[in-house]
């Protein structure tokens, strides 16, 4: 074991940290903390404008091959540009789901055109993606997708049909990617195929969802007769269900670390606050902040353990119940700070419903244990793969 | 004993179930939230003209219905089942508590039949800096001749925005802590007295910002006596708190009915989620703590009522009012954050009512003190 970085790493900290010193001035200063979850709605042109100032500099794509327009970075490299990143308090990347999750499976799965088609989109920061996975019957159930998917000989063209729901930034994307099922008669995870369609098409209505915070991330996605060519289908049909797979597990490796470094920031505002309020002599409030503290520190080892076991791309143990530990982690976070402001965490930034940045945090949170698998199914994917636990047996109740 | 509803109460109860469920559904409560106010004054006014809620606690003499305390936690239960928004709370639980324990005869003469045609009112005590006790008092009066001079600003102030009248607490200049206290009806409208609403994540409750500019009040319209209130406002308190309770308990056992019905309408591998253990189990967990929190707040609605009309267990409510405020403040929002949890991602919307109960949750658990002032109320009874 070794837990310190390298002297190379450490300068390519500094690199990472003055480029961002040097870049996020000017019209980029009021994005400073800004447009993370559940602050999306905030100034998202001005953040495109930034997602291509990063690329300009190549820092879009940190992790990603030098081939695909990366910079190959080593994994250490990559945990020390997020951190650096959210330390520099850069706004919320509005193409991290290209970046962090639509890429790396094409780069996993795609055919060589495939690559050359959609990355470089991603990498220069002018194409934006969203994930089409869930719909209304299909949530924890998410082999339920019902949405299909045939072949027009024809044209020539994959014809999509079908509705996702939830579908976070649908409405600031060029592309999505969808499941949808390539075999009518199939159930299940068989007749599954993968596919990446353009969004600017008659096709496909978006229609937002207002949330929680009352602004409006998610949407609904209509597909009515939607098009894509013969080259969008990810894999075979049939291979619908491996390829979403195999990018839920880029879901819960290196593109979350970053998010730790934004942790820490909300916790020291809450800190701070605390120290001016009063609330830091609070014996109850000092121990909830000790254990926040400590969590977070744990968190950073496991993920340090967890992606240094990573190498062969399997989930170990410390993977596993990742999800579940900063999830739950982050929803108590988001309530020791209303608690530590008291009944000033009642008090808006202004009406109608301006949420200050730790209420939108806290109200944000609340989707921390219900995105990308809720706690309950983690709890039962940790006994079920991580402790051999007997599965539930498939029952049909009416 | 019989620790159960008279069937008198039980009667209370089911109008104000029928009533609420009919008048405050999710339309009724959106419509509210949008507006500054922050209530439909027509519902308001059914409930002065039709229902006479407000009257529950107000003695026959001045034309109110000269019922107990019992029956008021029986109203404001439901109200909080409902989310109702509305004045009740400060102009009943607050000001009309105020009136009943600390106003004198003449007092109580001229304001409580006020309330009883629908004057609204509350209580203006918390200052700046988050306390709920007697630190809370920050505004000062100065007495000159028989005038009094007032100054200071309110915070968190129930429908401070909006109410006819102001109960106001203040401390004479310089006083620390519970001396000093007196308590003085202000109208709305007194000359240096500005109103001004707080806008709120809970957007189901109002609170405003009370500032008093050199307000003059003439001697009758300081309530009890001078200097001497704190032991009054602090059973005020304690009475606001276990309304406030009732409130929570409500919402508590609402959020649980929704999420039973939602977990077995709605279905994920082809059953309803509601067949989960791991569902169930939390919805159990979720009755436990709705039943313990129904418990805690009768018991304190009867010690409240005796304490109102002098019975053997008057001396218990503070500690009953901390036993419900501690117990029900987590408990209702445990329950609405399982309750999210368990809609997945539709309670996250907007849309579902899940998040007004979660807010409303949180609004009323720092409301008066969370549990763990409360706690601590009870540890110092216990051990200083
Ligand atoms: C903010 C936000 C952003 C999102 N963004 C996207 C996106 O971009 N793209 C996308 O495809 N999806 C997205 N989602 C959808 C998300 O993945 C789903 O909400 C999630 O998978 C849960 O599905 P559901 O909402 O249908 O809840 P349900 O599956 O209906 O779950 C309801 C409750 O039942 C429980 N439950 C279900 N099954 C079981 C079981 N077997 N055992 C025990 N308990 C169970 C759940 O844990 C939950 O508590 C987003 C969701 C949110 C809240």
């Amino acid at each position: 074991m070794q837990l310190s970085f390298s002297p190379e790493d450490e300068q390519f900290r500094e690199e990472v940290a003055s480029w961002l010193q040097d870049n996020l001035t000017g019209e980029f200063e009021k994005l400073k903390f800004r447009g993370g979850p559940g602050d999306e709605h905030m100034y998202p042109e001005e953040r495109k404008v930034w997602e291509q100032k990063l690329a300009d500099g190549g820092w879009t794509c940190v992790g990603w091959p030098k081939e695909y327009g990366g910079r190959g970075c080593s994994i250490e490299q990559q945990v020390i540009y997020f951190e650096e990143y959210a330390r520099a308090g850069a706004p919320g990347r509005v193409g991290h789901i290209g970046e962090g999750l639509a890429g790396p499976t094409i780069i996993a799965f795609g055919t060589e055109e495939q690559k050359k088609k959609y990355l470089p989109g991603i990498v220069n920061g002018t194409e934006l993606w969203c994930q089409g996975y869930s719909e209304p019957n299909a949530g924890s159930d998410l082999a339920n997708v019902k949405t299909k998917a045939h072949f027009d000989e024809e044209k020539g063209k994959w014809i999509i049909n079908g509705q996702k729901v939830w579908t976070s930034l649908a409405h600031e994307s060029e592309y999505v990617f969808v499941i949808a099922r390539t075999d009518p008669e199939s159930v299940a995870h068989k007749g599954l195929g993968f596919f990446l369609l353009e969004m600017d098409q008659p096709k496909i209505e978006v229609r937002p969802i207002q949330q929680i915070t009352g602004t409006h991330e998610f949407n609904e996605v209509f597909f009515d007769d939607a098009q894509c060519g013969a080259d969008g289908i990810i894999g075979n049909p049939g291979d619908g269900w491996k390829v979403a797979m195999g990018l839920l597990g880029f879901e819960r490796g290196v593109s979350t670390l970053g998010q730790q470094m934004l942790f820490q920031n909300e916790l020291d505002e809450i800190i701070s606050i605390a120290r001016e309020n009063g609330a830091a002599e609070n014996p109850v409030i000092r121990q909830r902040i000790a254990d926040a503290h400590i969590g977070l520190k744990i968190m950073r080892y496991n993920s340090m353990r967890m992606l240094s076991g990573s190498e062969d791309g399997s989930l170990h143990k410390e993977a596993l119940i990742y999800k579940l530990y900063w999830a739950t982690w982050h929803r108590d976070l988001g309530k020791l700070a209303m608690d530590v402001l008291g009944e000033e965490a009642e008090m808006l930034e202004s009406a109608p419903y301006n949420l200050t940045r730790l209420q939108s945090m806290y109200l944000f949170v609340r989707s921390d244990t219900i995105y990308g698998g809720t706690n309950e199914i983690q709890r039962n994917i940790i006994a079920e793969r991580g402790l051999g636990m007997p599965k539930e047996p498939k029952v049909q109740i009416k | 004993m019989d620790f159960a509803f008279t069937d008198e109460q039980k009667m209370i109860q089911d109008t104000a179930q029928s009533f609420l469920a009919d008048v405050s559904n999710s339309d009724a409560i959106r419509a509210a939230m949008e507006t500054e106010l922050g209530y439909d004054e027509q519902i308001w006014q059914r409930i002065c003209n039709e229902l006479y809620f407000h009257a529950i606690t107000i003695p026959e003499e001045y034309g109110g219905m000269g019922l107990g305390y019992v029956e008021l936690v029986a109203v404001m239960e439901q109200m909080g089942r409902y989310l109702l928004c509305s004045p009740y709370f400060s102009t009943v639980c607050l000001a009309t508590n105020a009136l009943l324990v600390a106003a004198n005869e003449e007092q109580k003469a001229i304001w409580l039949p006020k309330i009883m045609e629908g004057t609204t009112a509350t209580l203006a005590y918390t200052g700046r800096n988050g306390k709920w006790d007697a630190e809370a008092i920050q505004a000062t009066y100065e007495k000159d001749g028989d005038h009094y001079n007032l100054n200071g600003t309110l915070r968190f102030v129930p429908d401070g925005h909006s109410a006819d009248l102001l109960i106001v607490a203040a401390r004479s200049k310089g006083s620390l802590g519970d001396k000093d206290i007196s308590l003085f009806l202000v109208p709305a409208g007194t000359k240096g007295v500005t109103q001004t609403w707080l806008p709120t994540m809970d957007q189901t409750k109002r609170v405003g910002e009370v500032s008093l500019d050199s307000v003059d009040v003439t001697h009758d319209k300081l309530l009890g006596d001078e200097a001497d209130d704190w032991p009054k406002l602090e059973k005020i308190i304690q009475l606001a708190t276990v309304a406030a309770a009732a409130e929570q308990m409500g919402g508590t056992q609402q959020i649980l009915d929704m999420t039973v019905q939602y977990t077995q309408e709605r279905y994920q591998f082809n059953r309803p989620i509601a067949s989960f253990q791991a569902v169930k189990h939390q919805a159990a967990d979720m009755m436990l703590r709705a039943e313990v929190s129904r418990s805690a707040v009768y018991y304190a609605a009867c010690v409240a009522q005796e304490a109102l009309s002098g019975g053997a267990l008057a001396d218990e409510l503070p500690e009953a009012a901390s036993v419900a405020k501690a117990y029900c403040s987590d408990a209702y929002f445990s329950n609405a954050s399982d309750a999210l949890q368990l809609h997945g991602g539709v309670g996250f919307t907007w849309e579902y009512d899940v998040h007004l109960y979660l807010k409303r949750a949180k609004s009323m658990e720092h409301f008066l003190g969370d549990s763990t002032y409360h706690r601590e109320k009870v540890a110092s009874l216990l051990l200083d």
